[in-house]
């Protein structure tokens, strides 16, 4: 494996972008600068000092428009180690229920003076539609079915800690891929990185035209385990699924669910990995999401906080006026 | 008789002749009819005289399936007569709104409603369709969806058939589509999109073929938008079938490429295909496979449009570019002159069962002066439509209409004409 060195500019041309609305449109040194960034951040974690007050003085808002539970935990934890003040607007309790349209709802949080905007909605490009309406930075954190870039480099982060490079890598994504924004955006960031990516599902879930998105398409799992570096499972969403997409649960997991006989397919020493929620005897047994050695499920919750600090920290630097950044 | 019903004489114009000539020459008409056309005709005294000064005077476009009546917004694109989609709110489904629609445009506008095919275009029960044509419906349509239930459908051309009506259908099998706003490809894979394979298209078209057959009944497909649902058209045309299809500019202009960035004024349906079907389009409209091109005419404003793309209602403003885009084709030598105006007048005119969209004596004085080279830029903050939901925003376009002329009267045209 070639050593993973990326060389980026300094000052502000190392992220030239004004939010993090997905991969699509990132360098790959974009990526590697903002990985390169968290690391900082996965120290200060595991320390007993948790707290620096980088951000302080700055609102942060975490507008979720769609529940979650996970990120938006992960992304107040961020917000907060940082110093800043940090805000969650949970759509059950805002004017949105009352009919407000998503750009008023947006002109009302910028009126509002929020340093950063960290949305999720459950529409594709819903985020982009309001970064281009709001003068503060926007951070998707899970916009439809299109992408949700921060778990993207909170999973790139995670592989690199344990393989150190992606050129020539083996990246094995199985289950619902049609309405993964999870899968795009490690599709993107990892292809970027020189990273081999295979999708495997169903046909019903597999979106039409994916390998010109650089991937290898697989319907066959075990096929797509040969010779796998990492194994990233994705969620079955059950409530849509049944019927319609898959028979049963219970013939998914025949089919794609990942037992400890399947992951003998893949490389000896593959990483499991997983987003979360997991829906444990559907597309991962519970001896494999809890295998000490392999399963990298909870560091990848560890290295969300410290990939969602990176990208609160570089974002705000124009608006801290910070040297070389403003 | 008032100063309005004096005869008209337009002079100085080049006439686009029923077969397909264009000569200089000057056109007369009385009544509200075209009483003479030709290069010997002169004003007679009390005539209205219009120089048409060596503009091309063709016929005022017949525009079959809008969605609004939009008059500033058809004057500006030179349409005469507009086909109402029966998806009104409430719905064209009974007579009286039928009646009520077919006066709406009137004097210097003629709207003809389309009838709804079924009971609140539910596709569950038939309309009461003999009654509404009998109060001015000229066809009977499916409205935005289709008709799912294929019984229904064939008890609905069965009808049709006998009352001698054509249907105008939307051809996407539904239960394909499902929610999908996009074509299934990469484009709608990278935005993450809802998405439908294209050939739901087809699907729909050769059930509703084989229905029209049994049923001995005429089938027009409004938008028929690729390869594969043409080439089913084309085979059925050549066989003798009683079947027609129309398509809107945008489905030879654009391909799914445009709704990168997830632009909602590309939010259309069908949704946008891929560049191979676009290139369809154009050869069918070349090879005569299509029969008809409309614009779908369906402003929306922002609270329908600025919205994420999924939750985005699909349409676009399409009376004002109706016309250039079609004239692209003729300059880009696709098609001539004659039967660019067979696509937007003659042959809708025809659908409806209207003696309109041609320069010929005994035809209505529906008449269109026009200057098919003149450039101008589409703004949509600048649109006479009630909205300004164009997939053209700043694109340079070719072809104006210098005047308008419904019946024989001048249509003041408002000054939105910038």
């Amino acid at each position: 494996m070639t050593p993973p060195e990326y060389t980026y500019p300094e000052g502000a041309l190392a992220f030239p972008h004004r939010g993090l609305v997905g991969i699509a449109g990132l360098a790959p040194h974009q990526i590697w600068f903002l990985l390169d960034e968290a690391e900082q951040w996965v120290e200060m974690n595991r320390g007993a000092q948790k707290r620096r007050e980088l951000l302080s003085g700055l609102t942060i808002i975490n507008a979720f428009f769609e529940n979650s539970t996970r990120t938006l935990l992960s992304f107040e934890i961020a917000g907060k180690r940082l110093g800043a003040d940090v805000v969650n607007m949970a759509v059950a309790t805002s004017s949105v229920k009352k009919g407000e349209t998503l750009i008023d709802t947006a002109m009302t949080l910028n009126s509002m003076r929020a340093d950063a905007i960290v949305i999720r909605h459950a529409s594709s490009g819903a985020v982009q539609l309001i970064a281009d309406k709001v003068d503060c930075p926007v951070l998707n954190a899970g916009d439809g079915q299109h992408e949700h870039p921060t778990q993207a480099l909170l999973d790139a982060l995670t592989i690199r800690q344990a393989k150190r490079a992606f050129n020539g890598l083996r990246v094995t994504i199985c289950g619902d891929i049609l309405h993964s924004r999870v899968a795009r955006s490690n599709i993107l960031c990892l292809a970027s990185l020189g990273a081999e990516v295979r999708v495997c599902a169903p046909p019903a879930l597999m979106p039409a035209d994916i390998e010109q998105m650089g991937v290898k398409v697989f319907h066959d799992f075990d096929a797509a385990l040969k010779g796998a570096d990492v194994v990233m499972m994705l969620r079955l969403q059950l409530e849509r699924m049944e019927g319609q997409f898959i028979p049963s649960p219970r013939e998914y997991r025949h089919l794609y669910g990942l037992t400890l006989e399947r992951l003998a397919l893949a490389e000896a020493n593959a990483l499991v990995m997983h987003p979360g929620p997991m829906n444990r005897g559907i597309e991962i047994d519970s001896n494999v999401a809890d295998h000490v050695e392999r399963s990298m499920i909870t560091t990848q919750v560890e290295m969300g906080v410290a990939i969602r600090m990176a990208c609160l920290d570089v974002l705000t630097r124009k608006g801290r006026k910070m040297e070389g950044w403003a | 008789m008032s100063r309005a019903n004096a005869p008209l004489t337009i002079t100085g114009g080049r006439l686009l002749l029923p077969d397909g000539s264009i000569r200089a020459g000057t056109i007369r008409c009385e009544g509200g009819f075209i009483a003479a056309a030709g290069e010997d005709v002169v004003p007679l005294g009390g005539d209205d005289v219009h120089d048409a000064k060596g503009g091309l005077v063709a016929p005022g476009l017949v525009d079959l399936g809008v969605f609004a009546i939009d008059k500033p917004a058809f004057h500006f694109g030179g349409i005469t007569r507009a086909g109402l989609m029966p998806d009104q709110n409430p719905p064209l489904d009974v007579p009286a709104r039928v009646r009520f629609a077919a006066q709406s445009g009137k004097p210097d506008f003629w709207v003809h409603p389309l009838a709804a095919a079924t009971q609140g275009l539910e596709g569950k029960a038939l309309a009461e369709i003999a009654m509404m044509r009998d109060a001015g419906a000229r066809a009977v349509c499916t409205g935005r969806r289709w008709i799912g239930d294929s019984g229904t459908m064939l008890r609905l051309l069965q009808y049709t058939g006998m009352l001698g009506m054509v249907v105008i259908a939307h051809a996407e099998d539904a239960g394909i589509v499902g929610n999908a706003v996009a074509t299934a490809g990469e484009m709608a894979t990278r935005l993450g999109l809802p998405s439908a394979p294209a050939q739901a298209e087809a699907i729909a078209i050769a059930r509703d073929i084989a229905l029209a057959d049994m049923a001995n009944a005429a089938i027009h497909f409004r938008n028929v938008t690729t390869a594969a649902g043409l080439d089913l058209v084309r085979a059925a045309k050549a066989r003798g079938a009683r079947v027609t299809a129309g398509v809107s500019p945008a489905y030879f202009m654009l391909s799914n490429l445009a709704t990168g960035a997830f632009r909602t004024f590309t939010h259309l349906s069908p949704a946008l295909r891929c560049e191979a079907d676009r290139q369809a389009v154009i050869a069918a409209i070349a090879d005569g496979t299509i029969d008809i091109v409309a614009s779908g005419h369906d402003p929306r404003g922002p609270e329908d449009k600025r919205l994420p793309f999924a939750d985005s209602a699909p349409g676009m403003a399409g009376a004002e570019t109706l016309l250039p885009l079609t004239l692209s084709l003729v300059r880009d030598g696709v098609i001539d002159m004659a039967r660019a105006f067979d696509l937007l007048s003659a042959n809708p005119a025809r659908l409806l069962g209207v003696d309109a969209g041609r320069v010929a004596p005994g035809a209505e004085a529906d008449i269109a002066v026009i200057d098919p080279d003149r450039p101008w830029i589409v703004n949509s903050d600048k649109m006479a439509a009630s909205a300004g939901n164009t997939p053209f925003d700043r694109q340079p376009v070719q072809g104006r209409v210098l005047a308008l002329f419904k019946g024989g009267v001048a249509v003041r045209a408002k000054k939105a004409m910038a």
